[in-house]
């Protein structure tokens, strides 16, 4: 029985750590998928969105209020991620939210945001979370299409006269919409996908489907996924020494990955963000001052990188602090003033201009094609 | 020829991953009738400790791989006298329940301790794969295969030819009588636990240069370790080894020659099909399974 | 007054009613509509494993099935979305019996691998071959009857509790039956019931088939509340979700699956508070109350206040 009692009272105990406190501040809401099947997308972007507040109220605040933000976890789940919205509209009355970081999860709160008139920059990648643009009058993002990064792989293809290609993605949803756009786009190219494989995410080994692109007569391989799946393919690419080229996807942006596959990854060639290779660009380059002081900030405070998805947090979180500062607290004149107002804007994934009829405002150079040579990233020209 | 061959390698790396991992669940299981959802998680810590002391604390690889599988005993031990022992009801679903919660607190201590990023460390010997008929196979999956046929030989050793482990065996198919005749049952259950976990972390230290190693590989990992010792008939060493190769392969040549899509689909209607055939695993007993408590 | 299953029907009924008086918001609501989504699928796992005896890690899988099948009917065929719901169920009726064919034979850890590998593979065919396959499709319309749409909260808050509270009448009235004593029968010893003239094959199929349809109007409702779906959300997590609401509301009481769900579902959301520690907190919680509690809670308060009782 006394057991039973120290039970009862460790958890209610556990609830009666909070405290709130009540001070003018602007709240912003995040929805981020930290913990999950998707938690390397939550896990920069969190750190990036507290290290931007932090940053924003010692400087003063937003034109004195300081800001506050609210994150929520929503488990790489869409229910989560619809009770977190309602939560942050409601209970915490925020005036715009950032985030979810997958796009089934920013499609899931879609219509919350529209019902409740509240703007959301959402920090995934699928076409669809914008358009049709006249249905999404609330909703912005901030990552770039992933059609736009096979584009750019494809355009480095063709510049070789590559014209079948083997695809091997990962069988979640950020595999799932490369593999959609790489074989969707493909004839624009003249390229053939001539294999198409995929692997779970906690697969421990993907030769199986590499031997069959190698038999297939692809002249490159294409890898999209994020995890540990993208060195397990390096490795794998590599004993299997297929002497085809290995491509991976934006996802593959972090000296991380170059460390863990080691001397696989010689060669390895991937379209980046310039986040990563910001030290590489020249200094006249609009992007490179931001790029540097982020990059430096991030990696001194959590010892990390904050890696292509961190930017995509940094952008849509500094889209509505300009807002804030510029109109105010009031949500409307946030939502027009991103609309409106975000011309020629340089953020981590490239220069932003927004529009009423395009919600995301990027173009397709948003992307340089890097390959690791000696162990570090190298532009290619 | 050679892409067989090589689709058979494929499926013996990844089946020696769930074969390791489907032994350390017989022990647990031979002690108490208990199926441990957190083994997973033991494989975990033990790839995750050993990356943690030979690569962050840079000791030699035969300390390091000790103090890994020490770490992971010990915390199979807290786990039997923390969560195990203090229930009095012994249930088929309660206890499956309370080592679901126990590996849910597992990875998120795991998750604090070594963020979400994937490690690894260099494979137990450096050198290119060996090529046999124009296919290849790692050198770390024959270790892998090596530890495994080491172990399931020590496992047998141990549970029919010594008194500690035969005396192991009857406090599952019996507690009272076991303890009747003197077993002290509480001991041979925590035996069973440390013995698990640190089965566990050899498969963690031996896969980890194979498949990489992050915080949540667990569930997966028990979930196929799990269905390897079912195929194999629970309680039989070679069975989960067998039945873990078995999956392996079927997963490859699926991949191989039907549709990487559906290799898991394929190799799980395939182990549906085998139990409705042989209700107790390919090499258990129906009659004995019967009298088992679960 | 008698704890009797009618009256605590009558008081869960009133609690309902007046709920959204007191909790006005639709993130309370929506939490409440998620809880009675869960209720769902819980309580026929309830029955199947509380009643029938049967352990199924698999109920994600109907789950799947009934959110998948009853939006796609309703999208591609334009169903309205009750025949779509009743389609579903069948749908999910049906691939019961496909997996209640194996399971039949088997007990115990044999049969927790089976229901688990049927679940999976409804997983991989929705996460393969699904529409949208991973990143899964939305614009699944809204619930609506007779041309009436359930479009805000408070509405849907009402009808699935509705739906719940039919089920649970239904359910109560089975087990009091002549079949659920049958069944009860097979749970404490198959042999003994087989003896005495019990079919417990069919038994056994009916009980996986009533799970299967409860579990499958719940992924219905589900998909129609929230109109975007992704193969996500009935993987094995949902399953063992499922089975710690029944395990912790108590699986010897059908009100247990109703207050389980209720618990599990508010949990997440209370923990908020604790942001990324939050995983730990829930774990331990989890872990205090099943050895503390092993019984359920439904069941532990009931023999509570039958002791108080004069």
């Amino acid at each position: 029985m006394s057991r039973k009692v120290i039970a009862i009272f460790v958890i209610s105990f556990m609830f009666l750590s909070n405290i709130a406190y009540a001070k003018e501040t602007y709240k912003i809401g995040a929805i981020f998928s930290i913990t999950g099947a998707a938690s390397f997308l939550g896990e920069p972007e969190k750190n990036t969105v507290l290290m931007l507040a932090d940053q924003i109220n010692k400087a003063g605040g937003i034109n004195g209020t300081p800001v506050e933000v609210i994150i929520e976890d929503s488990k790489s789940d869409e229910t989560q991620a619809v009770l977190s919205a309602k939560k942050l509209i409601e209970k915490d009355k925020v005036l715009a939210i950032i985030g979810p970081s997958t796009t089934g999860e920013s499609m899931a709160i879609v219509p919350i945001m529209n019902n409740a008139k509240t703007p959301l920059v959402s920090c995934a990648a699928g076409a669809g979370i914008t358009q049709p643009v006249n249905e999404r009058y609330w909703i912005f993002k901030s990552p770039q299409y992933d059609f736009s990064a096979v584009e750019a792989i494809y355009s480095h293809l063709k510049k070789q006269n590559i014209t079948k290609v083997g695809i091997i993605t990962i069988s979640n949803a950020f595999g799932d919409s490369g593999r959609k756009a790489l074989n969707e786009i493909s004839h624009k190219y003249s390229i053939t996908v001539v294999a198409d494989e995929r692997y779970g995410p906690k697969d421990s080994d993907m030769t199986t489907q590499l031997t069959k692109i190698k038999n297939s007569g692809a002249q490159a391989v294409i890898n999209w996924s994020v995890g540990p799946g993208q060195i397990i393919v390096t490795k794998n690419w590599y004993s299997l020494k297929m002497n085809i080229p290995l491509y991976q996807s934006h996802g593959w942006g972090s000296k991380k990955n170059i460390e863990l596959a080691g001397k696989s990854a010689e060669g390895v060639i991937a379209p980046l963000s310039r986040l990563v290779v910001w030290e590489k660009l020249p200094d006249k380059h609009p992007q490179k001052a931001l790029l540097k002081k982020y990059s430096n900030d991030y990696e001194s405070r959590f010892k990390s990188e904050p890696g292509t998805f961190g930017g995509h947090a940094y952008d849509a979180f500094m889209m509505v602090v300009e807002a804030l500062k510029k109109v105010g607290p009031d949500k409307k004149k946030i939502r027009d003033y991103i609309e409106n107002n975000i011309k020629n804007w340089p953020g981590t994934g490239g220069i932003f201009n927004m529009s009423p009829s395009d919600h995301c405002g990027l173009d397709k150079d948003a992307f340089e094609m890097v390959v690791i040579k000696n162990g570090d990233w190298e532009i290619l020209k | 020829m050679s892409v067989f061959l090589q689709f058979l390698f494929s499926g013996l790396t990844t089946g020696a991953v769930y074969a390791m991992v489907g032994l350390g669940f017989n022990i647990i299981y031979n002690a108490t009738s208990i199926i441990n959802l957190a083994q997973g998680e033991f494989v975990v810590i033990g790839g995750l400790m050993m990356w943690y002391f030979s690569e962050a604390m840079k000791l030699p690889f035969f300390i390091s791989a000790i103090l890994a599988v020490a770490s992971t005993g010990l915390i199979g031990l807290l786990m039997e006298r923390l969560t195990i022992r203090p229930v009095k009801k012994s249930d088929l679903l309660l206890m499956i329940m309370i080592t679901i919660a126990v590996s849910i607190v597992l990875r998120g201590i795991l998750m604090f301790k070594f963020g979400k990023d994937p490690y690894t460390y260099a494979p137990f010997t450096e050198g290119e794969p060996i090529h046999i008929y124009g296919a290849f196979i790692q050198q770390q999956t024959l270790w892998v295969i090596g530890i495994t046929l080491f172990f399931i030989i020590l496992i047998f050793l141990f549970f029919n030819k010594t008194m500690l482990g035969k005396a192991m065996k009857a406090c599952a198919v019996n507690p009272v009588a076991a303890r009747i005749t003197g077993i002290n049952v509480d001991k041979m259950v925590m035996l069973s636990f440390v013995l698990s976990a640190m089965m566990g972390a050899v498969a963690g230290i031996a896969v980890t240069p194979i498949t990489l190693m992050e915080y949540d590989r667990g569930p997966m990992l028990a979930v196929k370790g799990f269905c390897a010792a079912i195929m194999g008939g629970l309680g039989r060493g070679r069975g989960s080894v067998i039945g873990g190769f078995i999956i392996g392969i079927l997963e490859s040549m699926t991949a191989g020659y039907i549709h990487s899509g559906a290799k898991d689909a394929v190799a799980l209607v395939i182990i549906l099909v085998i139990l409705f055939f042989k209700p107790a695993g390919i090499f258990g007993s129906k009659t004995i399974a019967d009298l088992r408590r679960f | 007054m008698q704890i009797t299953n009618r009256n605590i029907f009558i008081g869960f009924s009133i609690i309902i009613i007046i709920l959204p008086l007191i909790f006005t918001s639709s993130y309370s609501l929506s939490i409440a509509t998620f809880s009675a989504i869960n209720s769902l699928i819980a309580i026929g796992l309830c029955v199947l494993m509380g009643y029938a005896g049967q352990v199924s890690l698999g109920q994600a899988g109907f789950y799947g099935i009934g959110a998948y099948v009853s939006s796609i009917l309703s999208i591609h065929l334009g169903l309205p979305v009750i025949f779509a719901c009743i389609v579903a169920m069948i749908a999910s009726a049906l691939s019961a019996v496909i997996l209640a064919i194996p399971a039949l034979r088997l007990k115990g850890h044999y049969l927790a691998v089976a229901t688990l590998g049927f679940g999976e593979i409804i997983h991989i065919i929705l996460n393969e071959w699904g529409p949208g396959g991973p990143s899964g499709f939305g614009d699944i319309p809204r619930f609506n009857l007779f041309g009436f749409v359930f479009d805000t909260v408070m509405e849907y808050y009402y009808l699935s509790w509705f739906v719940v509270m039919i089920v649970m009448a239904f359910s109560i009235n089975l087990i009091n039956s002549r079949f659920g004593r049958a069944l009860r029968s097979i749970h404490d010893s198959e042999i003994a019931s087989n003896a005495m003239g019990v079919d417990v094959p069919k038994l056994k199929i009916k009980a996986f088939v009533l799970s299967a349809v409860f579990a499958a109007l719940g992924g219905s409702l589900y998909a129609h509340y929230v109109t975007f779906i992704s193969p996500s959300s009935f993987s094995l997590f949902q399953s063992v979700l499922v089975l710690m609401m029944v395990v912790v509301g108590g699986i010897t009481n059908l009100w247990g699956a109703v207050v389980g769900s209720i618990i599990i579902t508010i949990l997440p959301e209370l923990l908020r508070e604790f942001k990324e520690y939050d995983i730990l907190v829930y774990g331990i919680i989890l872990i205090l109350t099943l050895l503390f509690f092993n019984k359920g809670l439904v069941p532990i308060v009931i023999e509570k206040l039958q002791k108080v009782k004069p």
